[in-house]
């Protein structure tokens, strides 16, 4: 990356910058036509006296050689004209300058349009390049930087650049013309008044870039503390739970509060001497009027100098400033720009960035690794020199299970991240099949090598995404590209290529399905769930498939088994005489098991309005409520159980948990509802104001008949809200017909969950063993049915949430390892890939995931030494040294380190 | 069945007879209503315990594992408060707990259990009561037991 702004422009621009300065040239002479039009129009044709009648003429576009009597001796006429009368003449000037207004308007609008173009282009090539840059640092880089910063730099600090770029070279080139033009009329006046101005426009020059050097290190100033502002503020959020379980809130505010102050400090020190710097540029500025005044009025009244030369003078002054002003204005930003480039390119060039050539593009499959892994003498030092590792030597088969045990300081961490070749060894060297590990592209380490940390990323997508991660490794087929579009497709790839991005669709055709020994769509969930087995993650996935939604005309077949699912739970659960145990949906009765809500609504919200406690401010409930005659019910159901919430909780501190495990009413709202109880229980009926009864109505909605047992649903209310139901839901079929997805026995619900659709009803409450017998029958019933592939389809839609926060910790890990499997790669490296789970999780995923990788290797960093008992091939490490290494049962004696180390777990 | 009647089963219980009733229809609608089919087991001996019984109606056997098998050591009826030892101290169940009928109970998990008698702290000395009882009427069972062995024995 080039140092120099300048450079860099030049180097990638130089074609279109030249192209937007001939463009400004050639644009020049039309300019200057429509500035001279007006006075020929006003002179020649509106003038009467220049026509004796009204038909003489005058000549029209006459042109004649300039200099031509001078260098000729005669007039040299090029074109003769047209004769022509006044009033034509009137008209042809008039439209000869619509037509140069029009020709100006186009040339602006082209230069600016290609200045544009060109600034996003280049702003376009420099992002991508540092994207580019971060994604070749080097692993250990990567932990140290903020995210925050790195995304600030790269989003809006090169965001001027693009602005800037387009002007870079066109900008001091026209304006230093004007200036020069104007400079040059004067001194061809007078050269005494000339050298006058020039002089004070060097002194501009010179004197404001020297008084703006402080400004440009406070810009320098001002740009770092604002990136720093920005990690700051991600690390809030990123320390949230500890800021908060810490209570350190406030010397978080006090931190930010200084910080803030240092940017007001900086930027008012800008203002003040932004705005000096402006002062002296207008009092330079007048000078030279002043001088031209004195001076020339002197002259003209000693009888020196002519008024006519100082009037020419004076008018030609009038033009220097502005062009000198906006040059000035134009050096600062350059300047700005200058600076904001060269502290970001700064920041892209850590040590050791990974050359770009080992991440190039390579479209084929790989050759397998084979042979030795051979490490001699390998050593590695962090940035202070500290040793991390130091002389391993060892020589081991590639396809072999080796264990690496050693406490947490034995640095074995490091000699995973060097065998999956992401750090790079400070001396010595290790070879794979007898190549150089360094000298390994990383379409080769990348694809033959997986790597699982002990804290892996998971990115925001599907579980089927994240999964199939590690096989996109270059672009198979494009296939999104619609018939139509291809032109378009073209374009986009041709305009991505001159600016040095790179040309590829990320929405192709990208997984390499063969690498994961699949080779027909039908062997996909197969061997997915396969590899889920293998990490004990597919119980989980298929979990999340019962809460996931299949939309019927998507998967018309999921959709019609599911409803058979249904059918066979009611029936399975009638035979075993287990049927109340289930309360199912029926349109004609009240569910005591489920809420009011759901009583009335009786259908699953497709639209967030219909959900929750919006569906009680929609207009349709509040007329279906209205037309059954419900709507005293409801708010008498309201009015017992503010009472008893009142009766039960009132004596509670507010912060007691039984607010939030059990109450109706939160523990702020409570004394609200006390007052609200009181007042009704005073007056009569229809004494109480709106506003308690609206408070009141909101209440009952959540209630449960079978789980609170305040016995409020009576016949009565029954009937009313089974009356209301129907109501809302002819309501909703004509006046919002999508807003809701009714329960119906005999259809599949497209808007609910797998689960709820085999149910179709809600668990009994009250029956100690409804949910472990449910859970059982359920999955029986679709391994039975054959529907558990399904299922695990549906759950691997399951999106993982950022960074995986959607999964425990142990999922995530389960997941990383599962997409490192599957990949079926010739070495396996697994950085205490297991840490985080329980002793026994790990005794069983060792064996398993060891069966899993057939006979290709595993070289596993063991956080417990007793594990490495199923290895062929242990290193005992200490301190940053191989101690000892061979078979487990060579180890593992009395007098090794091994045995010691298991012995101490 | 509704609260209020759970709330008249609670007084019934010699554990809660001194509770103020709001603080048992507190507890009552807290806890869940658990209706275990003849057959069920509450729980079994060898099992955490995370949850006390109060049988509102209904029989249950306590059943005891022994080298020959099942063995029925006693009964619970309505009215019995059961599981409490285990919530108390931590200790896994002793004894497997089988309805002998319809069962409907209140389970009272040992988080709601404390938060009760933390609260309330007349609840606590009434289970300190209940507690002292019982080790006095087990002591006085020991010695009855001790004395007719060594009765034997001589």
């Amino acid at each position: 990356m080039e140092q120099r702004l300048f450079k860099y422009i030049w180097k990638h621009s130089k074609k279109d910058q030249i192209k937007i300065l001939f463009l400004v040239l050639a644009s020049m002479p039309f300019y200057f036509l429509s500035l001279d039009l007006p006075k020929s129009i006003i002179n020649r044709a509106v003038d009467s006296q220049n026509f004796a009648d009204i038909n003489s003429t005058l000549s029209f576009m006459r042109f004649e050689l300039p200099f031509g009597e001078a260098i000729f001796g005669h007039k040299v006429i090029l074109f003769e004209g047209f004769d022509l009368t006044q009033i034509s003449l009137l008209f042809a000037l008039c439209f000869a300058f619509l037509g140069l207004v029009l020709v100006n308007g186009l040339f602006k609008f082209v230069i600016n349009t290609l200045k544009g173009q060109l600034g996003e282009r280049m702003l376009r090539r420099l992002r991508f390049e540092l994207t580019d840059r971060i994604l070749r640092f080097p692993v250990m880089h990567s932990r140290r930087v903020k995210q925050a910063e790195i995304a600030t730099m790269l989003k809006d600090e090169v965001e001027p650049l693009g602005g800037f770029i387009g002007d870079a070279i066109v900008t001091p080139f026209f304006l230093g013309g004007q200036a020069l033009t104007a400079l040059i009329f004067i001194m061809v006046q007078n050269v005494w008044l000339g050298v006058v101005a020039m002089s004070i426009v060097l002194v501009q020059a010179f004197v404001i870039p020297k008084l703006r050097r402080r400004i440009l290190d406070l810009g320098r100033q001002r740009q770092m503390t604002a990136r720093a502002l920005a990690g700051r503020v991600s690390e809030l959020v990123e320390g949230a739970v500890e800021i908060q379980s810490h209570d350190t809130s406030n010397y978080e505010r006090a931190e930010i509060s200084s910080r803030l102050g240092k940017i007001f400090k900086i930027r008012y020190e800008i203002y003040q001497r932004k705005f000096f710097v402006k002062f002296l540029n207008n009092l330079l500025a007048q000078i030279t009027p002043f001088i031209f005044y004195l001076g020339g009025g002197y002259l003209v009244i000693t009888g020196q100098f002519e008024i006519g030369t100082l009037v020419a003078v004076l008018a030609a002054y009038k033009d220097l400033p502005p062009p000198i002003k906006d040059l000035i204005n134009w050096d600062q930003q350059r300047n700005d720009v200058q600076i904001k480039y060269e502290q970001v390119a700064e920041q892209f060039q850590p040590s050791g960035m990974i050359d770009a050539e080992m991440q190039r593009l390579e479209e084929k499959h790989s050759p397998p690794l084979e042979g030795d892994i051979v490490a001699s003498n390998l050593g590695l030092v962090d940035e202070n020199e500290n040793k991390l590792l130091e002389g391993i030597t060892f020589t081991v088969g590639v396809d072999k299970k080796i264990a690496i045990v050693g406490n947490a300081s034995s640095g074995k961490e490091y000699l995973g991240l060097l065998l999956a070749n992401l750090v790079k060894s400070s001396s010595g060297s290790m070879k794979i099949g007898g190549k150089p590990m360094a000298q390994l592209p990383s379409a080769i380490t990348g694809r033959r090598i997986s790597y699982v940390s002990s804290e892996a990323y998971l990115f925001p997508l599907s579980v089927m995404d994240n999964l199939f991660y590690g096989l996109r490794n270059w672009m198979i087929k494009d296939s999104s590209c619609l018939p139509d579009s291809e032109a378009e497709l073209l374009r986009e790839k041709q305009e991505a290529l001159r600016t040095g991005n790179i040309a590829l669709n990320p929405n192709g055709e990208w997984i390499d399905f063969t690498s994961a020994g699949i080779n027909d769509p039908a062997e996909l969930v197969p061997r997915v769930t396969e590899v889920l087995r293998a990490v004990d993650f597919e119980e989980d996935v298929y979990l999340f498939g019962l809460s996931g939604i299949v939309d019927s005309e998507n998967r018309p077949d999921i959709a019609e088994s599911i409803l058979g699912a249904r059918i066979a739970l009611k029936e399975h659960l009638k035979a075993t005489g287990e049927e109340d145990l289930v309360i199912a949906f029926d349109p004609e009765k009240y569910n005591n098991n489920a809420t009011l809500r759901e009583n009335l609504l009786f259908g699953t919200p497709r639209k967030k309005q219909y959900a929750g406690n919006n569906l009680l401010a929609m207009p349709i409930l509040r007329e279906s409520v209205e037309e059954a005659d419900l709507r005293d019910s409801i708010y008498n159901m309201g009015l017992s159980i503010a009472r008893t919430m009142v009766e039960l909780f009132m004596g509670l501190p507010p912060s007691h948990q039984f607010f939030e495990q059990f109450s109706f009413i939160s523990a702020d709202d409570l004394p609200e509802f006390d007052k609200i109880v009181k007042r009704a229980d005073k007056s009569s009926f229809s004494e109480i104001s709106d506003s308690d009864r609206e408070a009141l109505m909101y209440l009952p909605f959540d209630y449960v008949e079978a789980r609170h047992r305040l016995g409020l649903v009576t016949e009565d209310v029954e009937a009313k809200i089974l009356k209301a139901r129907t109501i809302f839901a002819e309501k909703l079929e004509s006046r919002d017909p999508d807003a809701v997805e009714f329960y119906d026995p005999d259809n599949y619900n497209s808007a609910a969950s797998i689960q709820d659709n085999i149910l179709f009803g809600r668990l009994a409450y009250g029956r100690a063993e409804a949910g472990a017998t449910i859970g059982r029958v359920m999955t029986e019933l679709l391994d039975d049915l054959g529907l558990r592939s399904e299922v695990i389809e549906v759950g691997l839609e399951f999106n993982v949430g950022i960074a995986g926060n959607r999964l425990s910790s142990v999922q995530r890990q389960k997941l990383a390892l599962a997409r490192s499997l599957i990949k079926r790669p010739d070495l396996l490296i697994l950085n205490e890939a297991a840490a985080v789970m329980d002793s026994q999780s790990q005794n069983r995923l060792v064996p398993s995931i060891m069966e899993a990788q057939e006979d290709r290797g595993i070289c596993w960093t063991l956080q417990r030494a007793s594990l490495s008992q199923h290895f062929e091939y242990v290193i005992v490490m200490q301190n940053g040294k191989v101690v000892e290494s061979g078979r487990f049962d060579e180890l593992n004696k009395d007098g090794k380190v091994l045995k010691s180390l298991i012995d101490d777990e | 069945m509704s609260i209020e009647q759970e709330v008249e089963a609670l007084k019934n219980i010699p554990l809660f007879a001194n509770i103020d009733p709001s603080r048992l229809k507190l507890m009552a609608f807290a806890s869940e209503r658990l209706i275990f089919k003849e057959g069920k087991e509450l729980f079994h001996q060898g099992d955490a315990g995370d949850a006390a019984y109060i049988f509102i109606d209904g029989e249950a056997d306590v059943i005891v594992d022994t080298d020959d098998g099942p063995l029925v050591v006693a009964s619970f009826a309505k009215n019995d408060f059961v599981g409490e030892i285990a919530i108390l101290c931590d200790v896994p169940r002793t004894a497997t707990i089988k309805a002998k009928s319809e069962l409907v109970t209140l389970k009272i998990t040992k988080e709601l259990f404390f938060n009760m008698v933390m609260d309330f702290p007349e609840m606590g000395v009434e289970v300190m009561r209940v507690l002292a009882h019982r080790i006095d009427h087990t002591t006085s069972q020991l010695t009855e037991a001790r004395n007719a062995l060594a009765d034997k024995a001589s």
